[in-house]
């Protein structure tokens, strides 16, 4: 055991772990963390995906006491209590099934948004193509995602709200 | 399901630390199902138990009887600041399922949707109504959610007509507050009249199904909230990382275990050197029975660790398991049954064989499929105070916590499933067999445990889709109608296994605790609608060598047959119009025309909804395929078709368009276009519907051009993403329309009913892109999946320019 430091969503923290335990189980396990989770261990799914310096990072594969820079999870997305518009375009297209994938999807997308606010349909397809989702919600994660492109400022009004108005009157 | 009522304490706190505004206070707070009074009086019923624990733990220790589902009390708790809480005994495996269930539920009662919250599945706290499967959620489940809603709406109405002492029929409901109609200033809402309080109101019904009590539902046109397409509750919480999941629970002194699985499918463990693993930090126990073996550890790294590490000597089997996946259909043709159906024959087909103008004969194979969740199975087990708690994602809660008490020889009441949200259940998953390993270890070590699978022990172990091979035969008179049809079907089916069962899940089997008998299995026939007189259906069941212990164990996958028997069925059709010459559509709306059988107006739905599917794609009416395949050479590079399906599962009915775009020089199939038009009566939630819809139909596209369950005669081979491929963002469709039919012939009618809609899209898929590569290139391919390799060999056979 040793201890390892690490930045996250803006704290930092430090574990005492074996340093070669993968990033995925000191988030998930010591600092209780629940976006990323395990769907492989072995790099090839992105349901264990975070952000560490604008790049995502399957953190599954990763020995945590070598990661140095910033890591964003999930949860960092939206820490000031707003949704980051991925987010919010991932519910206003009402994307998961059952969403045990979106972790890796939302931050694959995200860390693709951010480096190219502009994709082309073919370049979403490459840059999601490692986030699989076994509910088969491409469709709709490639509408999201073309949705914050087409309005960065997507209208985030709650349709449930609205409806439910309309219902009560 | 973000509604998480009860999380020990440990959690709670670590909840608040990380995220204060999605502990459970709060969000009870919020959700308005917090009650606090707990004086004389007040609840003793599931919601105040559940969300009382804060207050006292001690009442969330067992046992844990079945809530009566004869008692208003335990399917609805109207709360003191007017919202309400439901109680449903379902899951939701993403479908969107719990979002419908509020909305019928909030019209039958009359209150608005944001003023409830569901909890589902908890074998404690939620009435029995099996969890999920079948697709039946909304058409079974839904009718005593609406009828116990409308009675405690009767119920209230009562109370309110005392408290003014007037007649119910001057009273108006609106927003669960009620007023006397001519004086507005009279009014009451439901929190004043039984909030916090119990309704004592006893139900009726032989079983939870036909749960009732006096008042009769809303007729459709008076629902309000269904037929909205609100947003699912549950996406919020998936979508910002708050939610809790099965996989997310902690309990203080928790142990992470691993599986060790036999290395060749029916090894027997000769030994075991515990010393190559004890000397590993945070080791705590090697488990074996039989041929289980497991390993516990304090944390999850070390138990990965450990489980790789350790030494286990397995004995190889005398005889090879089964035939390797290349030798499977022939090895299917040859071995003897196990079960044959008596042949069932309509009309006379010999006769109308005999006299045919043509007959058109196909075989087809489909392998085995499997579920592959992507996240593996996983449960934890805490079996405190004598009790066993399982938080799971099994989607059959109830069976699970019936199962492990069974297994683990507990009362029934010392056992509960908490259920959460975790990864896909279509049908029966390893969350089964995950579930079993972690109550036992727990049970073992008197600590709670958690026992995660890897994605090899996933994707090589979890049930199976069952193999098929199918003949078909038909014949057609001079004017292309088809006279005669023999069906024959093979599937390899024998020991299909059963939801929880203590004897057949996999622990259980590899410890050599079984049944006398295996499970017989089936082997399924088409869903058919089409009129043909003279018919002959075949099946039979056969198994493998192996018939214990084996990776290739099936269980039920996503409408279990339909996928096959469908592709087998709606290809063979298809087949039949190419030799008659006569467009695809017309072919099958001639045939559904000439029909006999009209259950729930079938035929007329069916025509509808082929005729609609036909009319969203922009269908023109020509005979396949556009090009015969010795004609297809050179020219261009991507070769375009398109094809339809027809299907109907129970009461749903769905036509589904594919259009395919085939790469000659890469064997490549993209789907690039899918219509799917679908019937399903009336619809609670069109936008959780459609969505729902179209994954179904892209599970199953998965299916048609990559899944497969390769062995060689010692083990599964496929065990990962590399070597067990499914669809990806780059396979994904450029457009899906999605066509809401109804085609009831009082489509307004008073008593429209919603009909099952998880699993019928999933169905004629693959039919639809068969017939689409057919029409593109001229090329049939009767054997799934159509992979670029086996796409390209037929182009080839067939003498399609492929350079
Ligand atoms: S869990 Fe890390 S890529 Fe699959
Ligand atoms: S939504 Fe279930 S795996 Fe992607």
């Amino acid at each position: 055991m040793s201890i390892v430091t690490l930045h996250i969503n803006d704290a930092t923290h430090e574990v005492d772990v074996d340093p070669s335990t993968p990033l995925l189980y000191v988030l998930r396990n010591d600092l209780g963390l629940r976006g990323p989770r395990f769907g492989c261990g072995i790099g090839q799914c992105g349901t264990c995906i975070v952000i560490v310096d604008g790049v995502a990072v399957r953190s599954c594969v990763v020995p945590a006491s070598r990661v140095r820079g910033q890591i964003t999870t999930l949860e960092g997305l939206s820490a000031d209590g707003t949704l980051d518009p991925v987010q919010q375009a991932w519910i206003d297209e009402q994307v998961p099934q059952c969403g045990y994938c979106h972790n890796g999807q939302i931050m694959t997308a995200k860390a693709l948004l951010d480096r190219n606010p502009d994709p082309t349909d073919a370049e979403i397809r490459e840059a999601m193509d490692g986030a699989l989702c076994r509910c088969m919600t491409y469709y709709r994660i490639q509408a999201a995602i073309k949705r914050v492109v087409q309005q960065p400022m997507a209208d985030a009004r709650d349709t449930n709200a609205a409806i439910a108005e309309e219902v009560a009157e | 399901m973000s509604d998480i009522l009860e999380l020990p304490k440990a959690i709670e706190e670590g909840l608040h630390r990380i995220n204060p505004s999605t502990s459970r206070r709060n969000f009870l707070k919020s959700s308005g199902a917090l009650v606090i009074s707990f004086s004389a009086g007040a609840i003793p019923g599931p919601g105040t138990l559940a969300a009382a624990s804060d207050a006292d733990p001690a009442l969330m220790v067992g046992p844990y009887p079945d809530p009566d589902y004869r008692q208003l009390d335990t399917w609805i708790v109207i709360h003191p600041d007017n919202t309400a809480t439901f109680f449903v005994g379902k899951t939701d495996g993403g479908q969107g399922t719990g979002t419908a269930f509020r909305q019928m539920m909030c019209d039958e009662l009359d209150i608005a949707y944001d003023k409830t919250s569901l909890i589902m599945g908890r074998t404690d706290i939620t009435p029995d109504q099996g969890g999920s499967g079948g697709s039946d959620a909304i058409e079974r489940d839904g009718w005593p959610m609406r009828r116990v809603a409308a009675e405690a709406r009767r119920v209230l109405l009562e109370l309110a007509a005392e408290d003014f002492a007037v007649p119910v029929e001057r009273l108006v409901v609106s927003n669960a507050t009620i007023t006397v109609g001519s004086e507005p200033a009279m009014s009451v809402t439901y929190a004043e009249l039984v909030g916090g309080k119990r309704f004592d109101i006893s139900l009726n019904g032989e079983n939870v199904d036909a749960t009732r009590g006096l008042a009769n539902v809303k007729p459709v046109n008076q629902l309000r909230v269904v037929g909205q397409s609100l947003q699912r509750y549950d996406i919020p919480a998936k979508v910002d990382g708050s939610l809790i999941w099965a996989v997310d629970v902690k309990l203080p002194g928790m142990l992470h275990a691993r599986n060790v699985r036999p290395p060749l499918a029916g090894a027997v463990v000769s030994g075991i050197d515990e010393a190559s693993v004890a000397d590993l930090p945070g080791f705590v126990r090697v488990v074996r029975r039989g041929n289980y073996v497991a390993v516990v550890c304090e944390r999850e790294e070390q138990a990965i660790r450990a489980a790789r590490q350790l030494r286990v000597d397995w004995e190889r089997p005398a005889d090879p398991p089964f035939p390797a996946s290349d030798e499977l259909f022939v090895y299917m043709r040859r071995a003897t049954p196990t079960t044959i159906s008596e042949p069932d024959i309509q009309g006379d087909p010999s006769a109308a064989f005999a006299a045919a103008d043509q007959v058109v004969v196909a075989e087809y194979e489909v392998p085995f499929q499997g579920h592959t969740a992507i996240g593996p199975a996983h449960a934890l087990a805490d079996p405190s105070d004598g009790q066993m708690t399982i938080y799971s994602n099994d989607m059959k809660s109830y069976r699970l916590r019936n199962g492990v008490a069974e297994f683990l020889d507990m009362p029934r009441d010392q056992v509960r499933v908490v259920y959460m949200d975790g990864p896909q259940v279509y049908g029966r998953t390893a969350a089964d067999d995950a579930g079993f390993e972690a109550a036992f270890l727990a049970h073992e070590l008197g600590r709670p445990v958690r026992v995660q699978w890897t994605r090899e022990e996933e994707t090589a172990w979890d049930t199976k889709g069952p193999a098929y091979v199918f003949k078909l035969r038909g014949g057609l008179d001079a004017g292309g109608k088809v006279t005669a049809l023999e069906y024959d079907a093979c599937a390899a089916d024998f020991n299909h296994v059963g939801y929880n069962e203590p004897d057949t899940v996999l622990i259980a089997q590899l410890m050599g605790r079984r049944p006398e008998t295996p499970a017989a299995g089936s082997a399924a026939t088409p869903s058919l609608m089409y009129g043909i007189s003279n018919r002959r259906t075949t099946t039979r069941v056969v198994g493998l060598p192996l018939v214990w212990e084996t990776p290739l164990r099936t269980g039920n996958l996503r409408d279990p047959n339909g996928p096959q028997v469908t592709f087998a069925f709606e290809s063979f059709i298809d087949e039949l119009a190419a030799a008659a010459h006569i467009d695809p559509v017309v072919f099958r709306l001639d045939m559904l025309s000439n029909s006999d059988e009209d259950d729930v107006f079938r035929r007329a739905r069916s025509i509808a909804v082929v005729k609609a599917a036909a009319g969203a794609y922009g269908w023109n009416t020509r005979p396949s395929p556009q090009t015969p395949a010795a004609q297809t050479h050179g020219g261009q590079k991507l070769l375009t078709g398109r094809g339809i399906a027809y299907t109907y599962r129970n009461r749903t009915i769905a036509a589904t368009i594919a259009e395919v775009e085939v790469d000659r020089q890469t064997g490549r199939v993209w789907a690039k276009r899918l219509v799917c038009a679908h019937d399903c009566g009336l619809v609670v939630n069109p936008g959780g519907l459609r969505n729902t819809i179209e994954c179904g139909m892209l599970h199953a596209l998965s299916r048609a051009l990559w899944e497969e369950v390769r062995f060689d005669t010692e083990k599964v081979t496929s065990v990962n993403w590399q070597s067990h491929p499914t669809l990806r963002h780059s396979d994904t469709p450029e457009s899906i329309d999605i066509v809401l039919v109804n085609g009831d012939p009082s489509p307004d009618r008073s008593d429209l009913a919603p009909y099952g809609a998880g699993e019928t899209s999933h169905k004629p898929l693959i039919a639809a892109v068969a017939n689409a590569i057919h029409d593109a290139t001229g090329v049939r391919l009767r054997r799934l999946p159509f992979r670029p390799e086996r796409v390209l060999a037929a182009l080839r056979t067939a003498g399609v320019s492929t350079s």
